[in-house]
């Protein structure tokens, strides 16, 4: 019989080592999070995975189990806190849903939309972040880059290339390509890299497969976030496939 | 000294030089780009494609590091670099009409390099010469005590291209300002003393003596030193590392300043004894990068000990017992004064702090068993070395035994470093350094404590006001609210960026007292401001976010009315200004007449 914890009052086995969000997402339990995916290291950049742990605020990707605890996550004041989390990524960057071609299958959207946002609420950045087009298969939109360092380390740990890395600091952050020009084109970057395929929003783009899948019949259209256990195995699934 | 600059090397050149003087380490990284950033005047392109083949590191990871530091430069910037420290307490003295008028002398913009590509001017965080402001940096060399008199004289020399070995050294005097000594400043005794004292005891008696001293971790967490060296000494692990944090990058504190200045052998002794006790063979003194000054007199006071025998192998004449120290230059960020961020550093990585646990007293410099300790505390561990345990316990309060330099600036007679045991009560610095009408003052910096004037009995303390040293006084002309506000700007110009709530939460509460302050406030954002204080504390992933919000929650709580004042509408507004965003096309077409601006709307009603 392994230990156990209490998430929001169900019952959540763990193994020793392992953090609150990885048990959970062994059960099928969500919790919403953006940087962690189950195939890398918990980074505990975003913080939308945050959850009360004995009545404190942790990040649930980071923190371990602990047998007995008592966690609280799906509470209106947590959602709340979380909701503001997101609408910060969104004024952070610039993110135009309508016209992004990841529309549907984006982890920031879907995760907004679960959690009931329906407007920005604080002031736009609009910050200048040009695109790089150079790569003759993927296409890279930093407008949309939520700073989760996905690509880089996947890049790093699984490709073994350091394509990816983040620069400057504060709120002028940024993702860089490894490169003396910057261009992706001038890296040894490849469609088929594990990095190609974690990017949980719309910054990592493959060319001429945009709409394959059409709008209204992605992951996340067919149903929520919250309701797909394991939402970051499904959009690897859905990319693996076309690319 | 920095290179004057009249001829820099080749990028290439500089390059290697600084990468055979660390071994070609790659944990060095921040130190290579800190010296060909100073050879250079900037890091070119050149001298990356060299570290990147020669220390075999992806170019994106070396621009990820030189772009998180505020004095690393992956663009030219002038061959006179010059930073105001922006601390409110330079801001009393008038710094901001003092940087108006060098940029309006030397015809550049704040921020901007001038055309002749010879000269930027910008604002930097607090360079810790706030006894002796208003302060800048000069290619990283610190000049205080600046008057109309003084920019005049720099604005010449930089127009003159004087190369800064030439600067007439006055301006670079950086003073002690030494007010009262205690134990620690007063102390007398010769280097290798307390080492000896140690030596006679046994590395495990050490241990406990300083358990008994009870002495407390002065970087203002409080941390007891000796349950943390207890704890480096029996944590598993193949080699120990020891650090001494001069990276006093908080605002108002200058204590790591004084006491390396004033001190340096009763810090590196302090070192020395935690290495014995712990059974680490390398120590790093961080500094921070505002004090470049003091680097070359730092290393001069360690050869000197080495040729006594009190650093190196079988120090003293006891074998086994081996110990150097090496100084690493910090290069502008607040952030890696936090332990786990520090050691990141001294990596040669971006300041980012770690999730944590593991702590580094188990998992520190390179995976390995780490003591961080402030300088103060190494140098204060000498004296229970020297006297015992109990003696030191007996100072200062049961809680916090010893003494504290505190650090005094803003408004009153004398500002500079007062050494008191603690407990001793505020009203009590104040009267000793002639603050008079004294509305606040901000203990511990920012990140600390506002202490209105009826509570100027409390006393420094970590059972009542915790403090690093930091103690600025406010008088009764004051705005509290622009205190708070110049904080919040700190921090958001700090933030490491590594987490949402503190990389965008810093920003969006710098634009929230921005809207204040420019007139369009509303109970509204007055609302928000609060929420928001509350979201960092709860979800940043450090110290520098959880506290970001304390100088405003203080100041709300303290001195609402200087809020209030700023509601100046009863309804929501936007933050937009037509008419300011208008200001940059004045600026190009050199109009400012009144057709140049958008009228406010006529009142109907009026």
């Amino acid at each position: 019989m392994s230990a156990t914890f209490t998430l929001d009052g169900r019952t959540i086995p763990f193994t020793e080592g392992q953090t609150i969000l990885q048990a959970a997402v062994a059960a099928g339990a969500y919790i919403p999070h953006l940087c962690f995916h189950p195939d890398f290291k918990p980074h505990g950049s975003c913080k939308v995975c945050t959850v009360k742990v004995g009545g404190r605020h942790a990040a649930s990707c980071t923190a371990r189990a602990a047998a007995g605890a008592v966690v609280e996550s799906d509470t209106p004041e947590m959602n709340a806190e979380r909701r503001a989390l997101v609408q910060m990524l969104f004024v952070e960057g610039n993110h135009f849903c309508p016209s992004c071609e990841k529309s549907g299958d984006c982890k920031l959207q879907a995760t907004a939309y679960d959690l009931g946002v329906v407007s920005p609420h604080f002031d736009h950045f609009y910050p200048d972040r040009p695109v790089d087009a150079s790569h003759p298969d993927v296409l890279l939109d930093f407008n949309r880059c939520i700073l989760c360092s996905l690509c880089v380390r996947a890049s790093r740990d699984v490709d073994r290339k350091n394509v990816f890395a983040l620069a400057g600091r504060g709120i002028r952050t940024r993702l860089i390509a490894n490169s003396r020009t910057g261009r992706l084109a001038d890296t040894d970057f490849s469609h088929a890299d594990k990095a190609a395929h974690v990017c949980p929003v719309g910054v990592i783009l493959h060319k001429r497969r945009g709409f394959d899948t059409p709008i209204g019949k992605r992951v996340f259209d067919l149903k929520p976030i919250s309701a797909r256990a394991d939402s970051t195995a499904e959009i690897a699934a859905v990319e693996a496939d076309g690319s | 000294m920095p290179s004057p600059l009249l001829q820099a090397p080749a990028p290439a050149e500089a390059a290697a030089t600084a990468m055979a003087r660390h071994r070609h380490d790659p944990f060095e990284l921040l130190q290579v780009l800190r010296e060909v950033q100073e050879a250079c005047g900037w890091i070119p392109p050149e001298a990356i494609d060299c570290i990147q083949a020669r220390l075999a590191l992806p170019r994106a990871k070396i621009l990820g590091v030189a772009t998180f530091y505020s004095f690393l430069h992956i663009k030219p910037c002038g061959r006179y670099r010059i930073l105001f420290s922006d601390n409110i307490t330079d801001r009393m003295l008038g710094s901001a009409a003092l940087m108006d008028r060098m940029c309006r002398a030397l015809w550049v913009e704040r921020g901007k390099v001038s055309e002749d590509a010879l000269v930027s001017v910008d604002t930097t965080s607090c360079t810790g010469l706030c006894d002796q402001g208003p302060a800048l940096l000069v290619n990283g060399l610190a000049v205080g005590r600046l008057g109309e008199r003084r920019v005049d004289d720099i604005c010449e020399l930089v127009r003159g291209k004087v190369p800064l070995g030439e600067w007439p050294a006055e301006f670079f005097r950086v003073e002690d300002n030494i007010r009262r000594r205690d134990v620690l400043l007063g102390a007398s005794w010769r280097p290798g003393e307390a080492l000896a004292a140690a030596l006679a005891r046994g590395p495990e008696a050490l241990v406990e003596e300083m358990k008994a001293s009870k002495l407390r971790g002065r970087g203002g967490a409080g941390f007891p030193a000796g349950l943390k060296w207890q704890a480096c000494r029996e944590a598993p692990g193949k080699t120990r590392y020891l650090v001494g944090n001069a990276d006093e990058g908080e605002p108002g504190n200058f204590k790591d300043r004084v006491l390396l200045a004033s001190s340096p052998d009763a810090v590196f002794e302090g070192m020395t004894l935690g290495a014995y006790a712990t059974g680490a063979r390398r120590g790093f003194l961080y500094l921070r990068g505002e004090y470049r000054f003091l680097l070359d007199r730092l290393e001069a006071v360690l050869a000197r000990r080495r040729a006594a025998g009190l650093l190196g192998e079988a120090i003293l004449g006891r074998k086994g017992f081996d110990f150097d120290v090496a100084i690493h230059v910090g290069a502008g960020a607040y952030v890696c004064g936090e332990e786990s961020a520090l050691i990141e550093s001294l990596e040669g990585k971006r300041g980012t702090p770690r999730n944590r646990p593991p702590y580094p007293v188990t998992n520190g410099y390179l995976g390995q068993p780490t003591v961080v300790n402030n300088v103060e505390t190494f140098a204060a561990s000498c004296l229970v070395a020297l006297k015992g345990g109990a003696w030191y316990a007996g100072l200062g309060t049961p809680e916090s035994t010893g003494t504290k330099l505190v650090c005094v600036s803003g408004d009153c007679d004398r500002p500079g470093i007062y050494e008191y045991p603690f407990g001793v009560e505020v009203r009590q610095v104040l009267a000793d350094c002639g603050a008079r009408l004294t509305q606040a003052v901000q203990v511990s910096g920012p990140s600390g404590a506002c202490v209105p004037a009826a509570e100027f009995g409390r006393r420094l303390a970590f059972e009542d006001l915790p403090t690093a040293g930091a103690l600025m006084a406010f008088n009764a002309q004051r705005d509290m609210f622009e205190v708070a506000r110049n904080f919040v700007h700190f921090f958001a110009h700090e933030s490491c960026g590594f987490c949402t709530p503190c990389r965008v939460g810093t920003s969006l509460l710098t634009n929230m007292m921005d809207k204040l302050a420019n007139g369009h406030g509303s109970p509204y954002d007055f609302a928000e401001i609060e929420r928001m204080n509350l979201l960092l504390q709860n979800m940043s992933h450090c110290g520098l976010g959880h506290s970001a919000c304390n100088p405003v929650l203080g100041t709300i709580a303290k001195f609402r009315p200087a809020y209030e004042r700023r509601l100046a509408h009863e309804a929501f507004e936007p933050a937009f200004d037509l008419d300011r965003a208008l200001a940059s096309a004045r600026q190009m077409t050199g109009r400012d007449d009144p057709a140049a601006h958008v009228q406010p709307e006529m009142d109907e009603t009026a």
